[in-house]
């Protein structure tokens, strides 16, 4: 593929600013627009600590670059070094289990010295490029014996990361594989099948398989008042803090369920309990709406890709996007059990920042290189 | 490997495309469910968390009034608070515990009970609560503490007020003590502001004035956050100390009373028959209330619990006995009232009793019998066939109706805790709790103050008032008046008006007050040998309780039965019979025959308070004014 620029009337009023960038203007736009919403709320959620605000804005730069870095990758070089990435993950979640750290009873962290990260962040990532590199390489719908084998490639770091113990990451990890072999148009009644399967595999794997505090949540979801200090307390706050927020919310810095700490993790994965409280169910659907328009606007990127690969790729990481933002604020209202994972672009915390910065990087390589063959045409 | 297949860039792209719109709608359905489940809660719901964030963030604390105190007829203070300093933890604030209370040992002395009662403590208190660890910190104690107060986060020194009853046991039943509050008394007390770990009085007046003695505590209402740290006070309101109260009692007496029952085990009752107010009221044997303070050891508490004599029961209104003949004024009085004989009514004594018709014979304490009794007779020398023949002629109605109007089978209404109400026996009462008609027998021995009858001593001096005051002793009381110590003001205490009104002739009440004094004066008096030569004229009535039936005819032989088994000695008197100043009864458990046992300590009581104390109070009142 042959990259050719273009000219700078060609791409609009702010063309000029996204060529030379490479980014997506309307997607960046919008991003920035939840990004400041977040620090607003962090300010607030913080207990106004301007460490914790100087922090996040130190990871936001950094983000901001990496963001634009990927931007620059083009998808050929992705899908090219795909296996290599797979297997790189595979064995870092493998070198985890085997000297991993020990953090809050679950090994997750691996320790270079220098720095100490979680491999199974990287999966998010290096999983979708690999199962969209594998699917890509045959026309699409893909067979059934390929999309099975793409959903083996996904599960086997899920199943690493299983054994950590991680259940949410391995969810999220499964999920961003099966997003690509989902999006790859794979017939309904396969996907419905393997629904039904995974319905009904589901209470022997509660039963059997999950550990005891993972069944708690799952437990602590149906009937929150069974346990109002122990794994419940999370729900019960965070739904006092939503509920009594109202239409306009309690006012800025005004919660007292966030301010007095009442509300756990509330810089952290119940950050919408606060805005939930604070600002209130319009800024709540607001945000709601925000999200919304992101997804669309990278499906729509995705949709105007004129390769598999990278619409794939871009599809399955929309996809885990989606599932982020609905499973955290699904946690925070009380429909979804409670599982650790933050509010994309708002929650105070490096990883989950950077990682998006690599996904939305992508999916603005993809963009730009959209553009590219339609030039040709 | 398979040969790689044509690729149709639109089919794919339009797969593609179809997709993605799929996954949109169904996200947008997603994003729908979870706007609509924030209405819910933030709309629907709001009310109901709105509701739950302010119980999270308003916690009201109470503060304990300073208690009342209590004093006796004289100001003599009978219990007070004693500030001192107590040692808090608040284990919210603490990281270990265990460790903390180790190394507060190496400082002070934290005795293993102290542990023990703030194990107990932490049970009941709330999440955010300080629990007093130790109390009575020495100087020395507080300073070694203040010292290295900066490594003890959570761990305070606080004021607090300690009962103390200086008197020890000379009002230990009359007054009770506080304790630490239980969990039945917290339920039954809710909305009373109680900490869990508040004071309250458990036995005697403690308990009874508990509401006034206590105060109203005082109500803050903090904004706190998710530690419990106070962020705000909201409002506030300062406590209202308790009122001090007035014993009727001058300690004098009171001591006297239970000298003279000495090691007996027993009860005397003294009242004014003039305002029902109470001159002493003891029971033996007695204990120490100081024991209870700070919570009672073990080891004391069993062997309180465990002594046979129970020294912790208060017998002068929790003790109920058979009132034996010391009711049998009261029954000529009513006999006399009622008409049921005149007043010259006489009968020959056998010494025995046989209804008509019946093989029984109803035996007279004496064996051979009185010979020809008058009414006056019979209540000197006891005479117990005048008053089965007259009990028989009264029938349980109205003899039982007569009784009533004496205070007896019904609370005095004293303002005591557990006050029984003794028995007087009727029909109904038969029928509704033995499922039993009434047998004319039962007559006949109810007028000796036997079978089903029960009185307790305050009911027996009260009624014994009552013949002194013809009938008008208002209710007995303990309290003098109440001192209301914000406005420095002292009400009198104002009893109630005796219940009854006993329709009786002034020469009917003369007749009985006559009979009473050759009790004690007469040549045949049961009680005349302890009274010989006395210096004021007083009316008596000794009494001798069976406790157990002797079998028909059988010989009865005090030493030979168990001291269980023995009879309870009873007796009641007034004086002096010009101007009564005091009715009194004496009971002493299993102590044998009244006259001889129950009247000697009467007299010695008696003789202190009319001769000794009385002028005593009499110059110490000249002495003030």
């Amino acid at each position: 593929m042959r990259r050719v620029y273009l000219n700078a009337h060609e791409v609009g009023r702010f063309g000029w600013f996204a060529h030379v960038l490479r980014v997506d203007f309307l997607l960046l736009l919008l991003l920035g627009t939840v990004v400041s919403l977040g620090l607003v709320v962090l300010w607030s959620a913080s207990g106004q600590d301007p460490d914790m605000m100087r922090r996040q804005l130190i990871r936001l730069s950094l983000s901001i670059f990496v963001l634009m870095v990927v931007a620059r990758i083009p998808p050929s070089l992705m899908r090219h070094f795909a296996g290599y990435l797979f297997w790189g993950t595979a064995l870092l979640l493998v070198a985890v289990l085997v000297v991993g750290d020990v953090g809050k009873g679950a090994q997750r962290w691996l320790d270079l010295g220098v720095i100490r990260f979680q491999p199974s962040e990287f999966a998010k990532l290096t999983v979708p490029i690999a199962v969209a590199a594998y699917i890509s390489k045959m026309p699409t719908p893909p067979s059934i014996m390929r999309s099975a084998s793409a959903v083996a490639i996904a599960l086997v770091p899920a199943v690493l990361i299983v054994k950590q113990p991680d259940l949410g990451t391995a969810i999220l990890v499964a999920v961003s594989g099966l997003a690509v072999v989902f999006m790859s148009g794979l017939t309904w009644w396969a996907i419905g099948a393997v629904i039904v399967a995974l319905a009904s595999a589901a209470p022997l794997y509660f039963k059997y398989v999950m550990h005891d505090y993972q069944r708690q949540r799952v437990l602590t979801l149906f009937e929150p008042s069974s346990d109002p200090l122990g794994s419940s307390y999370h729900i019960i706050q965070s739904k006092i803090a939503v509920g009594s927020g109202g239409l306009y919310g309690k006012g800025y810095l005004q919660g007292t369920q966030s301010q007095l700490q009442f509300l756990p993790e509330r810089h952290t994965d119940f950050i919408f309990a606060v805005i939930g409280e604070e600002l209130g169910l319009i800024v709540g659907i607001l945000l709601l709406m925000l999200y919304l328009a992101i997804i669309i606007r990278c499906l729509v990127i995705a949709a105007s890709s004129q390769d598999s690969f990278s619409r794939l790729l871009a599809g399955a990481l929309t996809v885990s996007f989606f599932v982020y933002v609905f499973v955290n604020i699904g946690m925070v209202i009380g429909v979804l059990p409670v599982v650790g994972v933050p509010l994309p672009l708002i929650s105070y915390g490096g990883t989950s920042m950077v990682s998006l910065a690599i996904a939305f990087g992508m999916i603005m390589s993809i963009a730009n290189d959209k553009q590219v063959v339609q030039r040709r045409d | 490997m398979a040969r790689k297949p044509r690729r149709d860039i639109f089919f794919e792209k339009n797969l593609f495309v179809y997709r993605a719109i799929q996954v949109a709608v169904m996200m947008v359905i997603c994003f729908g469910a979870l706007a609509a489940r924030l209405v819910y809660v933030q709309q629907v719901e709001h009310h109901k968390y709105v509701t739950e964030s302010e119980r999270n963030r308003i916690r009201v604390r109470a503060s304990e009034p300073v208690r009342g105190r209590i004093f006796d007829a004289t100001g003599a203070v009978v219990a007070e608070n004693q500030h001192s300093y107590q040692l808090v933890l608040s284990p919210s604030e603490i990281d270990d515990l265990d460790d903390t209370i180790e190394r507060l040992g190496n400082l002070i002395e934290i005795k293993e009970r102290d542990i023990q009662r703030f194990i107990k403590l932490r049970r009941v208190a709330s999440a955010f609560d300080a629990i007093p660890l130790r109390g009575n910190l020495t100087d020395e104690e507080i300073a070694r503490l203040a010292v290295v107060n900066h490594k003890f986060p959570g761990v305070d020194i606080t004021d607090t007020y300690d009962r103390y009853y200086p008197l020890g046991s000379t009002y230990a039943h009359i007054v009770g003590y506080i304790g630490r509050i239980n969990d039945r008394e917290l339920e039954a007390n809710k909305g009373a502001w109680y900490s869990s770990s508040a004071y309250i009085g458990k036995t005697g007046l403690e308990r009874f004035y508990e509401r006034q003695l206590r105060g109203t505590p005082g109500i803050a209402r903090q904004e706190v956050n998710a530690s419990g740290k106070t962020v705000r006070i909201l409002e506030e309101t300062k406590p209202i100390p308790g009122r001090d109260f007035y014993l009727t009692i001058d300690h004098r007496a009171q001591d006297k009373a239970i000298a003279v029952l000495g090691k007996e085990t027993g009860a005397l009752v003294a009242v004014d028959p003039r305002d029902g107010a109470v001159l002493a009221m003891a029971s033996t044997p007695v204990f120490d209330s100081n024991l209870f303070l700070g919570g009672i050891s073990v080891a004391d508490y069993r062997r309180l619990a465990d002594d046979p004599e129970r020294p912790l029961y208060d017998r002068t209104v929790l003790g109920q006995y058979p009132p034996g003949s010391t009711i049998k004024p009261h029954i000529v009085l009513q006999a006399l009232a009622k008409n049921v004989v005149p007043s010259g009514y006489s009968i020959n004594c056998p010494g025995y009793y046989m209804l008509p018709d019946v093989d029984h014979r109803y035996r007279d304490w004496a064996k051979w019998g009185h010979g020809r009794v008058n009414l006056t007779d019979s209540i000197e020398q006891s005479c117990d066939v005048m008053f089965y023949d007259l009990a028989f002629n009264m029938g349980i109605d109205r003899l039982s109706a007569g009784l009533k109007e004496f205070g007896l089978g019904e609370k005095t209404g004293i303002d005591q805790i557990g006050e029984r109400s003794g028995l007087v026996p009727t029909r109904d009462w038969k029928q509704s709790r033995r499922g039993q008609k009434w047998f004319p027998g039962e007559t006949i021995i109810t007028g000796i103050g036997q079978g089903y009858m029960m009185a307790t001593p305050l009911q027996l001096a009260y009624s014994t008032a009552l013949i002194a005051s013809r009938g008008k002793t208002p209710r007995p009381h303990l309290q003098a008046g109440y001192r209301d110590n914000l406005t420095g003001v002292y009400r009198p205490f104002t009893p109630e008006p005796h219940a009854y009104e006993i329709k009786a002739s002034k020469s009917q009440w003369d007749m009985v007050e006559k009979a009473m004094f050759r009790v004690t004066a007469g040549g045949r008096g049961t009680a005349r040998k302890v009274f010989a030569e006395n210096a004021y004229r007083i009316a008596g009535k000794t009494g001798t309780a069976q406790v157990f039936s002797i079998a028909q005819d059988s010989v009865y032989n005090a030493d030979a039965i168990d001291r269980k088994l023995r009879d309870h000695a009873l007796f009641v008197a007034y004086a002096p019979i010009e101007d009564p100043q005091i009715a009194v009864s004496v009971l002493i458990e299993h102590g044998g025959s009244g006259g001889s046992v129950a009247a000697p300590i009467a007299k010695r009581f008696l003789d202190y308070y009319l001769l000794e104390l009385q002028p005593l109070q009499q110059q110490e009142r000249e002495a003030q004014q």
